[in-house]
């Protein structure tokens, strides 16, 4: 097992992660070492490859690629140390106010980090089917709206032809234009809430441009087909969300996404047993983004699920500043 | 997308839109009246009110798509159209681009197709792959 010890860790290469250790670079904090687990940086921007991003941040109009380029750019360009394709598995705090990262690589193996300062940076995960107790088989077929993109714009591969999408939000939207530019069949998009969860713009130039119908009020309430899905049945649903009998129709396709919100992915976050807001889903933090244990930060969507990675940037290098005045007064401290 | 028509004397057509520049999403009041003259209302900013103009004259649009690639570590490369492109030829741009392999590395800005679909804007690569 490989020891070393660092001044500031920073869990995740997204958005978040790239710029909270360009802000800890910038107050001067040098032993500082970003993991990411992918093979790249930039995190899910990477497979966002519509605009829309960077327009405060940047002052015009880019992909995600390209915002998570400049920003890797960035990284590069200072020399802040990166570790590619390193899982966290552990996060403990020790003693005398230091953590320990555990975290594991093809090449290194088992690396055990001692560090005054962490920021968490890990992002967020989609609402996956099993949270939404929809009936019906397990079949194929059956993505949550962000594995669809995985699929589509990284790998070359069109999930289904006949497609329908539950929930309205961005990620939903902007996959059921993509389905169509890639040749599918946009059925529809169901949405259980009276209002869209998505940005207004998304719902014209991903929906209305092409013609897909947005139901609003409605959810899916089965699944059909046992090894492919053949079908789903949509239902009207009233206030309280439930549905409303005599109101039910199916559509017959291939493929459902879903698209029914984001979550702070957390799990590394309560080996620390942080204090957690219900509410958001991510650690509490004081106005400098410390969490509930010293020295420890939080941004981005581990922290709450942003609208735009504009804040996400703003936010973290936000974090990135305060973790390195830490860093600073643990050394002063010594 | 709603079409509402006015009375008025002179109004011949007012749309109401919503603004795709940004987040924001304005809702946006567009006229013509019969001269060809377009107001627009709604709108926070210029970028709406040239927006709205456009939208009800020749709409246009920003195509993103990806393209295959060989010959590095990656399949596909996500690309753009380097500017905006009238609305009508996003099918024709898209089925042009499922026919391009390009061979990597490349860089971003890098052109990846020449005038597409005819219309004089290029296809660019939105992503630097080794």
């Amino acid at each position: 097992m490989i020891r070393r010890t660092e001044e500031l860790v920073i869990i995740g290469g997204g958005p978040a992660g790239l710029a909270a250790a360009l802000g800890a670079w910038q107050k001067g904090c040098r032993r500082v070492l970003l993991l990411e687990r992918d093979r790249d940086l930039g995190g899910i921007l990477n497979q966002c490859i519509h605009n829309g991003f960077g327009l405060h941040t940047f002052k015009e109009e880019l992909t995600g690629p390209e915002y998570a380029e400049r920003y890797v750019q960035m990284v590069k360009q200072e020399g802040i140390p990166c570790l590619l394709q390193t899982i966290v598995t552990d996060i403990a705090l020790l003693a005398d106010g230091r953590k320990r990262v555990t975290a594991m690589n093809r090449s290194q193996g088992l690396l055990e980090i001692i560090t005054d300062g962490v920021i968490l940076a890990m992002g967020c995960r989609e609402r996956p089917r099993g949270a939404l107790n929809i009936p019906g088989y397990r079949p194929a077929g059956i993505y949550s709206a962000g594995t669809a993109q995985y699929y589509v714009n990284i790998e070359g591969r069109l999930p289904g032809r006949e497609v329908v999408i539950l929930g309205s939000g961005d990620i939903g939207l902007i996959m059921a234009r993509r389905m169509v530019l890639e040749g599918a069949k946009v059925h529809c998009v169901a949405e259980l809430r009276s209002k869209s969860g998505g940005l207004k713009r998304n719902i014209v130039q991903c929906l209305e441009d092409f013609g897909i119908p947005l139901y609003l009020n409605t959810t899916v309430c089965n699944i059909h087909g046992k090894n492919r899905v053949e079908g789903v049945t949509l239902t009207r649903v009233d206030e309280k969300g439930n549905p409303v009998p005599g109101t039910q129709w199916e559509v017959s396709c291939d493929t459902l996404l879903l698209s029914c919100g984001l979550i702070p992915e957390n799990e590394l976050s309560e080996k620390l047993s942080l204090k957690m807001d219900v509410k958001t889903g991510g650690p509490v933090v004081s106005q400098d983004l410390e969490c509930s244990v010293a020295g420890v930060f939080a941004c981005g969507n581990v922290l709450h699920v942003h609208e735009l990675v504009d804040q996400v940037s703003k936010e973290a290098a936000r974090a990135g500043a305060s973790a390195a005045e830490y860093v600073k007064q643990a050394y002063l401290r010594k | 997308m709603e079409k509402e028509n006015k009375t008025e004397k002179g109004l011949s057509e007012s749309r109401k839109l919503t603004c795709i520049c940004c987040p924001v999403g304005c809702e946006l009041t567009v006229s013509q009246k019969e001269g060809g003259t377009v107001t627009v209302t709604g709108n926070r900013c210029p970028r709406g009110a040239a927006y709205g103009e456009k939208e009800v004259t020749n709409p246009t649009r920003i195509v993103t798509s990806t393209v295959r690639a060989a010959g590095g570590r990656s399949q596909m490369v996500p690309v753009k159209t380097a500017s905006e492109i009238p609305k009508e030829k996003i099918m024709e741009c898209i089925r042009e681009l499922s026919g391009v392999t390009i061979t990597l590395p490349i860089k971003t800005g890098d052109v990846v197709l020449e005038n597409v679909a005819g219309t004089g804007v290029n296809i660019v690569a939105t992503r630097s792959i080794e």
